[in-house]
């Protein structure tokens, strides 16, 4: 059977893969080694849980959107990782990796951030843990998300902008990558999506599989069978979506829907549609699917979501648009921007721009009447009030 | 034989500088090119510039913003170095992270590179494995050395691997850091850079990062082969242009 998971030397297909420089062997190749074992101990699975549980809130519901599915002529879910502790999927990850971090016996913590999202949720478990917290974010990205930048330090971490290059997520993630070379011994890098060299994508996969784990026993509740006819997700780096395709990755008759951001349409040169515009590549120690000139250099995306504005997508979506298992749509800003307010007035949730994207779908494909189509509604749109404000002149 | 083997047999502690190609202006590549050699350097990192330079300290990451914005690339890079072997000929080797190789084809790459008379290639994030799986016979093919780091956190295994497989020297990378100066060394280093040498390895070793002055050339030389300057010299050649450059490498060795 054809597998869409990673393989044991951390590739899907021909993506992934650990492309890192010697400084960061020692500590990647720990991880590797030891990423699995950790997480499959029982203590470790008993704090995880718990953590979800008690702390985070889960399980996160699975809600039927009743308005919606009428309006779109379909049987709609949204699972709903915006009720999360900090407001979005990324706390999934960051309980996890804290646990691996403390078990790996690390006394810092280092991440980056690009809308703020990974950062506030990294800054949340270290508080939780008493651990120390550095988190990179663009000079860029630190101006216009000045709450988040507020949140992290209230949370007790300290936030460091990245200078160099861009200034935006892509150079906060260098940043986070050079403090780990200078620090080899007792940092932990908490990657914020499923990317970065093997194990990351995987282990951040796994943590965030918790997503299509629910939505399996939610549906059978509720619809008496386990499977959906589709999973739709947006991508950025892809953990939300990784964590929400996951069980049903090798079930072809799921349906796998990725929604990428078009930015201001693909050909405006302002875009973030990777799987469309983007060539295969190294970013970040992995082999993918990124965006960069003929002559190999990485360019800069753009999105109305800084959670999208990433030029690379993960190791699994690049697997999985290559070998046509998923099915690939772009959403412009415009488009992910009516299909988050159209959230607001028909069930009245306001989502984050990250979500409105995936949201969008029903803009770019038609569904039959009885299909079930979960969306992963990754996150609440407090964060991107301004946007909305500025947006729609509210 | 290879240029490298042939000047890691003489008898002396070789001076390699690293600088960016392109830098501080587009046509300056072989200008400095020459300019080092008349000074007295044995080899040279020509340092391909790369968007987002990983291993790399501020310095180095400056220049490569710097060196991309006036207009370098892969091919302008293979153009300004064709005929550099009626002039040069110390030992040449390009430094440059893999994406860019990949986007121009590795066999390509390997063959324009020893078309032009390259003697190696430094790719950090290459990893040794990856090398040695899928891209070894094609660098050798096109007599190539490559170039592998290990620094004081690889295990004694993995360095006797990456000895097994290195065909010119190892770089040693003198401390856990990205890129960039130093003014001097601590006890850690030395015991690393005694620990190495008393490893025999087969590969000579040639000490990198955060070499910046006489002193510092002296103390990881002291064991090793060599050292390599980088950021220092991009910092003096960013202060005082290519007239600086006899005097900063006098001033080393
Ligand atoms: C709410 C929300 N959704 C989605 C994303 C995109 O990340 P990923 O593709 O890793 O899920 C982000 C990133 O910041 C986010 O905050």
């Amino acid at each position: 059977m054809d597998t869409y998971n990673v393989n044991e030397k951390g590739y899907y297909g021909e993506f992934g893969g650990a492309y890192i420089p010697e400084m960061l062997y020692p500590n990647v190749e720990e991880l590797r080694q030891q990423y699995l074992s950790i997480m499959n101990e029982d203590s470790f699975k008993e704090e995880f849980n718990q953590l979800l549980k008690d702390y985070v809130g889960r399980p996160s519901p699975l809600y039927f959107a009743k308005r919606l599915s009428e309006k779109h002529g379909a049987k709609i879910y949204l699972k709903r990782e915006d009720l999360n502790h900090t407001g979005a999927h990324k706390i999934n990850n960051t309980i996890g990796q804290i646990l691996m971090a403390k078990k790996l016996g690390k006394k810092r913590i280092i991440a980056e951030t690009g809308a703020g999202q990974h950062g506030v949720a990294t800054a949340t478990v270290c508080a939780l843990m008493g651990i120390d917290c550095v988190v990179y974010m663009g000079e860029i990205d630190i101006a216009r998300q000045s709450p988040n930048v507020a949140r992290m330090k209230m949370l007790g971490a300290e936030v460091r902008p990245a200078l160099s290059g861009s200034r935006t997520l892509k150079d906060a993630t260098n940043e986070a990558i050079r403090d780990w070379i200078n620090n080899p011994v007792d940092t932990h890098y908490i990657i914020g999506s499923a990317i970065g060299p093997h194990p990351y994508p995987d282990m951040v996969t796994r943590f965030q599989s918790i997503i299509s784990e629910e939505i399996k026993w939610q549906l059978q509740e509720k619809e008496g069978r386990q499977n959906p006819d589709y999973v739709v997700a947006c991508i950025g780096g892809g953990s939300n979506a990784a964590g929400t395709y996951y069980h049903f990755l090798d079930d072809e008759k799921v349906g796998i829907i990725a929604v990428e951001a078009a930015g201001k349409g693909i050909d405006s040169g302002e875009s973030a549609a990777t799987s469309v515009l983007g060539k295969e590549g190294i970013i970040h120690g992995c082999k993918t699917l990124l965006m960069q000139t003929p002559d190999g250099q990485i360019t800069e995306p753009y999105s109305i979501s800084a959670g999208l504005d990433y030029p690379g997508v993960g190791p699994m979506h690049a697997h999985l648009y290559n070998s046509g298992r998923g099915e690939f749509f772009s959403v412009t800003d415009n488009d992910a921007m009516k299909a988050g307010l159209e959230l607001c007035k028909t069930e009245g949730i306001i989502p984050a721009i990250e979500s409105s994207h995936a949201l969008a779908i029903f803009n770019h494909k038609k569904f039959n009447q009885n299909d079930v189509v979960v969306i992963s509604l990754s996150g609440r749109g407090d964060k991107d009030l301004n946007t909305y404000i500025d947006y729609f002149d509210l | 034989m290879n240029r490298i083997s042939k000047k890691l047999e003489e008898n002396k502690k070789l001076l390699s500088i690293y600088f960016t190609a392109g830098y501080p202006a587009i046509e300056d590549t072989v200008p400095v090119i020459e300019a080092l050699q008349d000074s007295g350097v044995d080899m040279l990192e020509i340092g391909l510039p790369f968007s987002d330079p990983l291993a790399d300290g501020p310095t180095i990451q400056a220049s490569s913003t710097q060196a991309l914005k006036n207009g370098m690339t892969t091919e302008k890079l293979f153009q300004q170095l064709k005929d550099i072997r009626k002039t040069v000929h110390i030992p040449l080797i390009i430094m440059g992270y893999f994406n860019p190789i990949l986007q121009y084809g590795v066999e390509a790459f390997c063959q324009k590179c020893s078309d032009i008379g390259i003697d190696g290639l430094i790719i950090p994030d290459l990893p040794v494995d990856v090398y040695h799986e899928q891209y070894q016979a094609i660098f050798e093919k096109h007599g190539l050395i490559n170039v592998f780091l290990i620094t004081p956190q690889t295990s004694e295994a993995r360095i006797r691997f990456i000895d097994s497989v290195s065909n010119g020297f190892i770089y040693m990378v003198s401390s856990a850091s990205v890129t960039g100066a130093k003014s001097n060394f601590g006890d850690a280093q030395s015991e690393y850079f005694e620990r190495i040498a008393n490893m025999n390895l087969k590969a000579p070793q040639i000490v990198g990062f955060g070499i910046s002055n006489a002193e510092t050339f002296k103390a990881a030389t002291t064991h090793a082969k060599g050292a390599i300057i980088g950021s220092a010299f991009i910092k003096m050649i960013q202060e005082k242009g290519i007239k600086g450059i006899d005097a900063f490498v006098k001033g080393i060795q």
